[in-house]
């Protein structure tokens, strides 16, 4: 690969960087990137890869744009509102690098199609909403050996972390076995986020992306960073892989990806009309 | 220093800073360790730094000489 005239301006700021160069910028150019759900985290995490130069941006959304959304899901605009999100977002990142190629997933992301797809891509972002859809998620980028890149939001607190299992690396379920019982999830009612705290987790799961990518600096690998915007404080736990885990332990009662359900609360996302 | 093989060329007199430097280590990366490039640029601000960031990255500048008027040359070698 050689880069062109314009993509040596376009990424002049990453080829300045002794960790990226014009052998990292071709990396990212290769790279593919599958995000799961491109509305709160979606949208920044796919907005930075795309003016990265990512070169294969697969995303999967089977929502319209609410005006809820707007407050926090940046890749659509008042205009969007009733387009699929799939498309709202190609527009937009499209028009940002006509170097990316983005390929758009509109129905819902199963059991049934979930393999195949992850399966194209290096790594998978994690940016849906409810329990259901992270495991599975998880869980197919553990029997398809790719590196999930997990991110979650919740008024002012957020979180991100890197399973890497074909690593040697815990999975989503090393750390939340279980989907929390009812009472523990939180209602529509109490989840409230700052529009700005799904930008500020949204783009660290990029940077994370990219890290992997380039394979430079320290993964979020079997660590938790955790942040909390009211005071501006982040920490890192350790995550332990656990030997007893469902899915990557050593005794696995999981043998394929599955569904499981979560208590509907089903006027979330009804549209205002 | 006069004997110094030069195994290519590039010209960035009609480049502006960042690019200055960009152009040049795009093309050291192209090259194998110990080669020599011979850089070509304006007195000034690509003097003053193209030099510095090229070592700053491994690299050792080996020659800076006044070509004509403004123009230098600069030869590196590869790291």
């Amino acid at each position: 690969m050689q880069l062109t005239e314009e993509q040596i301006y376009r990424y002049s700021r990453h080829i300045l960087l002794p960790q990226v160069g014009g052998v990292g910028q071709e990396k990212l150019l290769r790279a593919k990137v599958f995000c799961v759900g491109i509305g709160g985290l979606g949208s920044p995490v796919a907005l930075y890869l795309a003016a990265a130069g990512l070169g294969t941006i697969g995303i999967a959304d089977s929502d319209q744009v609410d005006i809820s959304n707007l407050q926090r899901q940046v890749l659509h605009y008042t205009d969007d509102i009733g387009k699929p999100k799939t498309h709202s977002a190609r527009e937009k990142l499209e028009k940002l690098n006509p170097d990316v190629d983005v390929i758009i997933y509109e129905d819902l992301i199963t059991k049934d199609n979930i393999r195949e797809i992850v399966r194209e891509y290096d790594i998978v972002i994690d940016g849906t909403d409810n329990f259901p859809t992270r495991y599975l998620v998880n869980d197919a980028c553990f029997f398809e050996k790719k590196t999930l890149v997990s991110g979650a939001i919740f008024q002012f607190e957020g979180q991100v972390s890197v399973f890497k299992t074909h690593g040697g690396g815990a999975c989503y379920r090393c750390l939340y076995p279980e989907i929390p019982p009812e009472g523990l999830i939180p209602t529509c009612e109490e989840a409230g986020i700052l529009g700005a705290v799904a930008g500020t987790v949204g783009t660290m799961q990029a940077v994370e992306a990219l890290k992997e990518i380039l394979q430079i600096g320290d993964p979020l690998v079997d660590k938790l960073l955790t942040m909390n915007a009211l005071n501006m404080s982040f920490n890192t736990v350790k995550i332990t892989k656990d030997p007893d885990c469902n899915l990557c332990g050593e005794k696995p009662a999981i043998r394929d990806v599955e569904e499981c359900k979560e208590p509907d609360c089903d006027y979330e996302e009804k549209p205002i009309s | 220093m006069e004997n110094n093989k030069v195994n290519t060329q590039i010209d960035i007199t009609k480049e502006i800073c960042p690019m200055t430097f960009v152009k040049t280590k795009l093309k050291l990366e192209t090259m194998s360790s110990g080669q020599v490039l011979e850089v070509t640029l304006r007195e000034g601000e690509p003097l003053i730094n193209v030099p510095r960031s090229v070592e700053q990255e491994g690299h050792k500048v080996l020659d800076i000489h006044r070509e004509e008027g403004d123009v230098f040359k600069v030869l590196i070698k590869c790291r």
